[in-house]
């Protein structure tokens, strides 16, 4: 019976003194579906990076012989209306999806996060400013400033990822503005104060150590939000331009040999799901990791 | 009460003129001289000083905001430089064929979202709420473009139940519109279904844990009267205003779906401006969106206001 309570306390000390980030990474791993999600971005970004080697053909290269051909051996999912492999077009594309994902995150986060910051850590004018700033970014909805902005911008991939990152900077605003707020009350971060650290000494080392687990929950969702709206503005045609690959571009050339070739529709948009799909579980584990109270 | 409405309608307007600034800033970001793209093959100098001086292009910019704003006041939104017509004329053309494409979507994405939320929290972490959870996370995650596609597909060419594109008016034959307006309405009120249903869950699961749904139960009333009426009418509040607030996003997913089904409403309206370059109607489409947006916001805090007793009453 001792040594039975020795050993509970042995584990509950044990617990004790894993840090919170390793006890997040045990809970994240014990999701079976987050970590499904995991597995198959990993696949993408493997695919992603070694397209040149992986992909069965050029993804640009046409033939008028195989012109809409169904999918069969010799290509798995059939030729497009120039006769170009469908399947090494879907995996470039993955490549420009991929990094407008994250690319136009780390463009909104890169902003928005010091923002937020400063905006929740100063307090006052400066975040009265700030709010307007947000709410006036997010009375726009997403798409539509997007495009706007794709348009007066011009069409092409690196535009529209600095239109989707600049449309998605005021929701990082906003969570690490929140998270700031929340940590900035904590009993150490006066104790900085007290000890009479600067104001930007105690916002950099002391609170933003700690906005970083809402941030990171939202850049894999907003990287979900990002691949659709990259493909959205390619399917309209302000993003990736022909005849480089990309999903959203596929999906509106499908369009027109819906009857006669459906494939051209169907696998592209496949992929846009499960990258989309996976990024979206991944950023529901990570949340119910980070923060278990919120479940 | 009044003071919670009051700060509310107070925000209101900074909002709305950092919104005009925003939309007015978007021209700025065009690369070139707008009178020579509005000049086309036309380079005579003399046309192009008249086009700079017509549209107060030759003036500092603060006078062209000011210029541009006055106007808008007035209900001037510009004129489009492709059409030749008046963008508000446009607008409100267009506007009443995406407000029932919109409105449909709505009373759909409700319809779907709201009793598989309820389902989901009632059989909580059993097969029914798992189901509903993989099905709301599938419905965030699928492009609506892509669905369009898959349906006109399957629905309109292999079953060949409903037509694949166009759109009648209302008033001119209500079957035949709703034949051509139920599939695109269904695409664009898939996410919002999808975020009802997790809301309406996170709500219900909330509620279901209060002493009132306690007691209702010691009191041995029926599991479906304690659910409906006292868990679901308390949990609904935040539902109805998160609806109204996401009514504006209904806006921004109308671009792609009426280009999807080629209906001719707001979102094609700002899609065929953008290829034409006609960029006083891409400004004012998102002028009128994003007005549109913040009122439905005040709206949303009206209904939560009155719905819920506690601020009713403070």
């Amino acid at each position: 019976m001792s040594a039975t309570t020795a050993n509970d306390a042995g584990a509950v000390m044990a617990k004790a003194m894993q840090s919170p980030a390793r006890l997040a990474v045990r809970r994240f791993f014990r999701r079976p579906a987050a970590v499904g999600g995991l597995v198959i971005i990993s696949l993408f970004i493997i695919v992603a990076l070694a397209a040149p080697w992986v992909a069965p053909f050029d993804p640009t290269q046409t033939s008028w012989t195989l012109i809409r051909k169904a999918p069969s051996w010799a290509h798995w999912m059939g030729t497009d209306e120039n006769g170009r492999d469908v399947l090494s077009r879907v995996i470039w594309g993955a490549r420009a999806s991929l990094l407008a994902g994250v690319i136009s995150v780390t463009i909104a986060s890169g902003v928005g996060v010091p923002v937020g910051l400063m905006a929740g850590f100063a307090g006052g004018k400066i975040d009265m400013i700030i709010g307007r700033l947000v709410d006036a970014m997010l009375a726009s909805p997403f798409l539509i400033l997007a495009i706007a902005l794709a348009a007066f911008l011009g069409p092409s991939l690196q535009n529209a990822m600095i239109a989707i990152g600049i449309t998605a900077t005021p929701i990082f605003v906003r969570v690490s503005r929140a998270a700031t707020m929340d940590a900035a009350t904590n009993d150490y971060v006066e104790a900085a104060r007290a000890l009479g650290n600067p104001p930007w000494r105690v916002a950099v080392r002391h609170v933003l150590p700690n906005i970083v687990p809402p941030v990171m929950v939202q850049a894999t969702l907003a990287i979900a939000g990002a691949i659709i709206a990259e493909a959205s503005l390619s399917f309209l045609g302000l993003g990736q331009q022909p005849p480089a690959p990309s999903w959203g571009s596929m999906l509106n050339s499908a369009q027109r040999f819906l009857t006669q070739a459906p494939w051209l529709a169907i696998f592209p948009g496949a992929a846009i799901f499960l990258a989309v799909f996976s990024f979206n579980l991944i950023g529901d584990g990570l949340r119910d990791a980070l923060d278990p109270r919120a479940k | 009460m009044k003071s919670h409405l009051g700060i509310r309608i107070a925000q209101f307007i900074p909002t709305i003129f950092l919104v005009s600034i925003m939309v007015f800033c978007l021209q700025q970001l065009m690369p070139g001289d707008p009178a020579l793209v509005l000049a086309g093959e036309e380079r005579d100098p003399e046309v192009l000083a008249q086009i700079r001086a017509e549209l107060w292009l030759d003036r500092p910019l603060v006078i062209q905001y000011f210029h541009w704003i006055g106007n808008v006041l007035q209900g001037d939104l510009g004129f489009s430089w492709r059409i030749r017509q008046p963008v508000l004329q446009l607008v409100a053309t267009k506007l009443p064929v995406t407000a029932q494409l919109a409105a449909m979507a709505f009373i759909i994405s409700v319809s779907i979202g709201v009793p598989m939320g309820i389902l989901s929290a009632v059989k909580k972490n059993t097969f029914w709420d798992y189901v509903a959870n993989g099905i709301g996370l599938a419905g965030l995650s699928t492009p609506n473009f892509w669905l369009g596609i898959m349906l006109i597909l399957i629905v309109s060419v292999q079953l060949g139940w409903l037509p694949p594109s166009g759109y009648v008016p209302l008033t001119e034959d209500w079957r035949q519109s709703l034949a051509t307006t139920i599939m695109p309405a269904f695409v664009l009120g898939n996410a919002l279904a999808a975020v009802l249903m997790r809301h309406t869950r996170s709500a219900m699961l909330t509620a279901l844990e209060q002493d009132y749904v306690r007691t209702a139960r010691a009191k041995g009333l029926m599991e479906m009267r304690v659910v409906l009426r006292h868990a679901l009418r308390n949990a609904l509040v935040p539902v109805v205003t998160l609806g109204a607030l996401e009514l504006g996003t209904l806006l921004s997913g109308a671009v792609l779906t009426e280009q999807v089904f080629s209906i001719p409403g707001f979102g094609k309206l700002i899609v065929d401006a953008v290829f034409n370059r006609d960029y006083p109607v891409v400004q004012g489409v998102v002028l009128v969106t994003a007005s549109v947006y913040i009122g439905l916001n005040l709206l949303a805090d009206i209904i939560y206001v009155f719905l819920n007793p506690r601020l009713r009453t403070s």
